[in-house]
């Protein structure tokens, strides 16, 4: 079925170790449905969100059906501590960038994660001279994006190139702002992964199965069920959501 | 039959409170008591207790069964529903949407792509815009997204947007036309302190806002909190969004509030208590003798980090203070709620206020609490006292107090930013207590304070490089005007967070302490406990 297979992401090669470039979508970018915002620059491979069984919904349980399409994130991962605020994650100076403005949204992105203390994060998030990170998965510890409600925020992580956030737990905005804004997943691990994953191991997550494999350890780790956001999710975001359940008329063509 | 007093907004009950007729249909109700505020010339103000759900009988009441919080209550009401449970997600109708110049931009543009280039806003009425993050500032970009704010309240015929036209020298209009405020008349400041002074804080409402500090407002007995852009777009269209009902956690504040302590005291305590995550997804009700003594202000001190501890909302029952203060600022008539006796908390604290000592959140995380005295020996480059936490009117007459009673000077630059323009304007006018006569403008000024600077949120969080008081980086040449920007390492800050970076330098060391322990500790350059000025 055409639907599910627009939604198949598995590379059994490794491509996503070359950085990120809009051509290379097919690597790790599979996103959320943004259906309020798609910048030409980042693919959205879920193009029709309200008849396409969005594979969260497997991962919120249990026991996938068969008939659930593998959905993977490959790339390395960057990993970060806990209590990572949004200050952190963009900066107040950068908040002047509209994230609705194409252009802005990915100046946003070329700044994500910059607020990070150099001495804690030697290893920088996005390298010199480069617009996008070459980490599509950031692995982080507990109440991961708290602080400001910027949504400048998920779009920054979004716009970097981020795929997937997993975190111990999340601040309640930030996991809020990551689903309405299908910017990045926002999944949390079972066990404290951020201090069993370094910066620049290569890991897959498996969402149908709930699993994020560290093939550079040769470990991997459940993530828990996406749990209340799964039905805003799997329809693709609060307006798609909205406009499902009637609450809103469909956008006029 | 009738409903809950909580059951509808549009059930007949409320209606009839609304118009102050039929009130006797529910004073055979013994389960009903029905007050207004304590001055009767607000006729307006109606307020209307909660039913105690133990005295209901189901069968009459046909609705409500269970006992709730306050915070359950509201997104009831507020959701049409008779009774909700923790957990459950549910569409709320917004009664206030707020949005300012960072977050306003981007979610017009989601408003706009997704219900059209020509969509109307769903209440003209209902939406506040307050431009007040970046204001007296050079930068292109943040002078464009005010205009952004403008054309689109112009476009919709926004009741309620409170526009700066001169960014240049609001401060020298201010003071050459101080009875007049020519230069901008409708602007007001830091948004949530100007929600408040405004009259857009009702008991029992629903606000919701673009700033994650929006939980400030359940000082008065109301449900609001932060949220995204792309939600405020869905409200702006749709004037609902689904909310998960959020467990509540019970602070129990008892005790004599010691003449040293400010609330600023209480939420450090609070949140070094249950850390920065210990009150995610939930709500924080307060509650007790201290709590009650509180004047609105400090109960917006109280509800304004609740987000610093992760909490989705802060809320206190409204009382004759609650009333007292809305008075003269509101003609809306709301009814307030609260909790039911029966109602069921996820875990209750317990304080006794009278035993606590001035605190202070060390870097760089909110809940890294220490006592002030214990940190006697940390050497201070700055304080600042301003934003939505620490910047209101009692929070700078604190701050004089202390000033007033040691007759010294700061010993570091000290900075001041009034909140709003109503702040500003008390700075310079209000008396302060034992002063003889004297302002907090005429005490800071002998303290050797900077100058008072325009409202705004400043340097709380850092903001554009050229933010009055932000912590930046060294500068290579220092002219007089560039006194703010001297680079620095330890500022003490009412402000409310200390993340890295948060004001600025990523290598800044910020402690968060309340106006009286910051004014102390200008006063000798190293964190200071405020009773040794105070006593």
């Amino acid at each position: 079925m055409a639907a599910s297979s627009s939604i198949r992401t598995y590379i059994p090669t490794p491509p996503f170790l070359s950085p990120r470039t809009p051509q290379s979508s097919l690597s790790s970018s599979l996103k959320l449905t943004s259906p309020h915002f798609s910048p030409s620059s980042k693919p959205l491979l879920l193009s029709s969100p309200l008849s396409s069984p969005l594979p969260l919904r497997a991962a919120a349980t249990s026991t996938p059906s068969p008939n659930t399409p593998t959905t993977t994130f490959h790339g390395l991962c960057y990993v970060v501590g806990d209590n990572i605020d949004t200050d952190q994650i963009i900066p107040a100076e950068y908040l002047t960038l509209v994230p609705s403005n194409p252009d802005e949204y990915k100046k946003l992105g070329s700044y994500a994660l910059i607020g990070l203390p150099a001495a804690e994060y030697p290893t920088r998030f996005i390298a010199p001279d480069e617009t996008t990170s070459k980490y599509s998965i950031l692995i982080a510890g507990d109440n991961f994006g708290c602080g400001s409600s910027r949504e400048h925020a998920p779009v920054a992580l979004g716009a970097a190139g981020v795929t997937a956030v997993v975190a111990e737990s999340y601040a309640r905005i930030f996991f809020r702002n990551s689903v309405a804004t299908g910017e990045v997943y926002p999944l949390e691990s079972e066990v404290r992964v951020c201090e069993a994953c370094r910066t620049g191991d290569v890991v897959t997550i498996e969402l149908g199965l709930g699993r994020l494999i560290n093939h550079t350890t040769g470990k991997d780790y459940g993530l828990k069920p996406i749990g209340d956001a799964g039905p805003v999710i799997e329809a693709g975001g609060i307006f798609a959501y909205a406009r499902k359940a009637g609450m809103i008329p469909s956008l006029a063509a | 039959m009738a409903s809950s007093a909580i059951a509808s907004s549009s059930s007949p009950f409320i209606n009839k409170v609304q118009k102050d007729v039929g009130l006797s249909t529910f004073s055979s109700q013994p389960s009903f008591s029905l007050h207004t505020a304590k001055k009767r010339n607000s006729r307006k103000i109606t307020c209307v207790m909660a039913p105690q759900q133990t005295e209901r009988k189901p069968a009459t009441s046909g609705s409500v069964k269970t006992a709730m919080t306050m915070t359950e209550k509201i997104l009831a009401r507020a959701s049409e529903k008779p009774m909700l449970s923790p957990g459950e997600n549910v569409w709320v109708n917004v009664d206030v949407l707020m949005t300012h110049d960072v977050c306003g931009p981007g979610t017009f543009g989601i408003f706009k792509k997704e219900f059209g280039q020509n969509a109307k806003v769903w209440d003209r009425e209902k939406i506040v815009i307050i431009p007040d993050h970046y204001i007296f500032t050079t930068d292109d970009r943040a002078n464009r997204n005010v205009d952004i704010c403008r054309d689109f309240s112009m476009e919709q015929n926004i009741k309620y947007f409170y526009d700066i036209k001169d960014l240049g020298n609001f401060k020298v209009e201010l003071l050459v036309f101080l009875d007049e405020l020519v230069a901008n008349p409708d602007y007001k400041g830091v948004c949530h302190v100007a929600l408040a002074q405004e009259g857009h804080c009702r008991p029992g409402e629903v606000l919701l806002g673009t700033d994650s500090h929006t939980c400030t407002a359940g000082a008065f007995g109301q449900f609001a909190t932060g949220i995204g852009n792309t939600d405020a777009g869905f409200v702006l269209g749709a004037g609902k969004l689904l909310l998960k009902v959020p467990p509540t956690l019970r602070f129990v504040m008892d005790g004599e509030m010691p003449d040293y302590l400010l609330a600023k005291d209480l939420i450090l305590q609070i949140i070094g208590e249950i850390s920065v995550s210990g009150a995610t997804y939930k709500a924080m009700e307060f509650v007790g003798s201290t709590v009650e003594s509180l004047t609105m202000e400090e109960r917006m001190t109280l509800c304004n980090m609740v987000v610093e501890a992760g909490g989705k909302n802060g809320v206190v029952p409204a009382d004759s203070t609650t009333y007292k203060y809305l008075e003269d600022k509101t003609s809306t008539p709301y009814e307030a709620v609260f909790s039911d006796d029966q109602a069921r908390f996820l875990s209750q604290y317990r304080f006794d206020v009278s035993k606590l000592e001035p605190l202070v959140a060390k870097p760089h995380s909110p809940d890294n609490r220490a006592l002030a005295r214990e940190c006697k020996d940390v050497k201070i480059d700055r304080v600042y006292i301003g934003s939505c936490t620490g910047g209101k009117t009692e929070d700078f007459l604190a701050a004089a107090k202390v000033f007033l009673a040691s007759g010294r000077k700061v010993k570091v630059p000290t900075f001041l930013v009034p909140a709003t323009q109503k702040v500003w304007m008390d700075v310079y006018s209000l008396p302060v207590p034992g002063s003889g006569g004297k302002t907090c403008s005429q005490i800071f000024e002998e303290a050797g304070c900077d100058t008072p600077a325009s409202p705004s949120c400043g340097a709380c969080l850092g903001g554009p490089k050229d933010t009055y008081a932000r912590l930046n980086e060294p500068q290579a040449i220092l002219t007089p005007t560039d006194i703010a920007s001297i680079p620095v390492k330890v500022c003490v800050s009412t402000t409310n967070r200390n993340f890295p970076g948060r004001m600025g330098h990523k290598e800044g060391q910020i402690y968060l302490a309340s106006p009286y322990t910051a004014a102390a500790s200008a006063l000798t350059g190293f964190v200071t406990d405020p009773r040794e000025f105070l006593r």
